[in-house]
């Protein structure tokens, strides 16, 4: 076990071997329709009766277009939104009623690496671990241990955060989710726009923290090898529907192809590709 | 420790962060911490040199001036704390970070009220260099004032300002694209009742009857007391910024919470910018 443990971990014990158990979630928005009127509104549904389970230690990887519900679906579980019907349990808590107890087994990485700009990556991270109790001593050794092993070059870590590449940023980010020890991992399309050696260090990193730390992982992705490579098990989200959850093998065994590109369009009847081209795929 | 002592101790490292974070910020905006000071002392210049054109006496002179030059600063020091608590939401949706900090397991109180202690910390400082930078340019003398009241009676004010900013901040969490908008009309219709630069006897009887429920008043009113004649606290002058903080903070947090539920049921809690 790494020493990058936070206090927090040990307070709030886990109550179940299930990570996650979602039963039947649902979650709609209201969006303009200037079809209908200036001011009127449609509702939209962005999770329809999603129902998973993950186990303990366990990474799943959600596959899905843009839209499709997957960064919807980490909200809820970051207690960022509430649901309009179903529920979700982290270690046996309700994520939607134990709000403070699920935030301190939670932490997230988004594809937008959410930084003060002109903050550098250790005054981030150091203002980030206070609200995780962590004590200036703590973070003291603990920040450049942390971005060590991100793979985070430790000259540049007072520079400002504008002044990183998307990279490097992103890099900090894992640093940040990492720092505080987190029991649930929300990875929201981690390696976005991220050259492919960077690509390849955070896949690599991913593995790395699986290997070392009682992590379970929520991997939602476009990325079709990235999920193969990563993931026990992936799930395709479609228009809020969860329309598989299972290991590679047996996606491909249930639709009688060879690739998970073949399998997205034998489930959805449309082809990943098109899908990429025109821009809906998550980016 | 008990559970509760832990928990409040984990909140007060939390609320520690939330100072800290300020502090990093205004070192790396340094420059424009500089420029926005040089800009308010030579706003506050303006305000007073109005004294000079009066043609009164010396001594009512400088004592007209004393009391415009309190009126600027304290406006400059509440403004500060106003502003610092209602753009909480702003500036966390502009940076980016809104979602990171609202999942974060920090209680909402001790994230607001962290806030609220850097803005008086930096709004001290502020209005302190202000005060002696207009002083020493203009020749203002003031032998007789009571700095002890006067910084008593602002910390009181603080409180009630940190309510009614806490009330305030909750309208960028349930508009992003208004809400910051409509805080600066509650902070400048405050401006105007509150004989910033005249006294409220001026204003007409409606006007005066709503400058009885902004904090601004009293500590305005206080404060003059206490520097131009070296008045110590007036109870009328406390009682009432302490019935308003009593009532806007916890008022403040209960409307922030529902905005907070309301912001998180339907999707609001996004970056913009």
């Amino acid at each position: 076990m790494s020493t990058l443990a936070a206090p927090h971990s040990t307070t709030v014990p886990a109550r179940r071997d299930a990570a996650v158990e979602v039963k039947a979630l649902r979650k709609t928005f209201r969006r303009r329709d200037r079809s209908a009127g200036r001011f009127a509104k449609r509702p939209w549904t962005a999770l329809d009766d999603v129902t998973f389970t993950i186990g303990r230690g366990e990474c799943v990887a959600i596959l899905g277009q843009n839209g499709s519900g997957k960064s919807t679906l980490v909200r809820l579980l970051s207690t960022l939104l509430i649901n309009d019907g179903g529920e979700a349990r982290i270690f046996g808590h309700d994520a939607f009623r134990e709000e403070h107890t699920i935030r301190t087994l939670v932490n997230r990485v988004s594809v937008e690496a959410s930084f003060f700009k002109k903050m550098s990556a250790d005054e981030n991270l150091s203002y980030a671990a206070r609200f995780y109790n962590m004590t200036p001593r703590q973070t003291k050794a603990a920040i450049p241990e942390i971005l060590a092993k991100v793979g985070f070059p430790l000259e540049r870590r007072g520079d400002a955060m504008e002044h990183l590449s998307r990279g490097m940023q992103q890099k900090v980010a894992l640093a940040r989710a990492l720092l505080t020890s987190p029991v649930l991992l929300l990875l929201d399309e981690p390696t976005t726009g991220l050259d492919p050696r960077s690509k390849l260090e955070v896949q690599e990193f991913i593995r790395e923290v699986r290997r070392e730390h009682d992590v379970t992982i929520l991997l939602c992705t476009h990325d079709m090898s990235e999920a193969e490579a990563l993931a026990d098990r992936i799930g395709l989200l479609d228009r809020g529907r969860l329309l598989f959850l299972e290991p590679v093998e047996d996606v491909k065994r249930r639709f009688g192809v060879d690739t998970l590109e073949e399998a997205f369009f034998a489930a959805t009847g449309r082809s990943y590709e098109d899908d990429e081209d025109r821009g809906v795929i998550g980016r | 420790m008990s559970s509760y002592v832990l928990t409040f101790r984990n909140n007060l490292v939390g609320l520690a962060g939330i100072v800290e974070r300020n502090v990093y910020l205004t070192k790396r905006y340094l420059l424009w911490d500089l420029a926005f000071m040089v800009w308010t002392i030579a706003n506050t210049l303006t305000i007073v040199f109005i004294a000079r054109v009066a043609n009164l006496p010396p001594a009512q002179e400088n004592r007209l001036a004393t009391e415009l030059l309190v009126g600027a600063v304290i406006w400059a020091f509440l403004g500060i704390i106003f502003e610092f608590v209602t753009e909480t939401v702003a500036w966390e949706r502009w940076e980016g970070t809104i979602e990171y900090t609202f999942m974060a397991p920090i209680s909402r109180t001790m994230h607001l009220f962290g806030m609220a202690a850097y803005a008086v910390l930096y709004g001290m400082i502020r209005a302190t260099i202000l005060f002696f930078a207009v002083i020493a340019f203009i020749g203002i003398h003031v032998p007789d004032a009571n700095f002890g009241a006067a910084l008593a009676l602002l910390a009181i004010a603080s409180l009630s300002f940190m309510g009614i900013g806490i009330m305030t901040s909750v309208l960028p969490l349930i508009s992003p694209e208004k809400g910051a908008q409509l805080g600066f009309i509650a902070q400048g219709l405050m401006l105007v009742v509150s004989g910033v630069y005249y006294p409220v006897s001026v204003m007409p009887e409606w006007m005066q009857w709503i400058s009885k429920v902004s904090p601004a008043t009293y500590v305005l009113r206080g404060d003059r007391h206490a520097i131009v004649s070296g008045a110590g606290m007036a109870w009328g002058d406390v009682w009432p910024m302490l019935v308003i903080a009593v009532v806007a903070t916890p008022l403040g947090l209960a409307i922030f919470h529902r905005g907070e539920r309301y912001a998180k049921r339907h999707g609001k809690l996004k970056r913009s910018g």
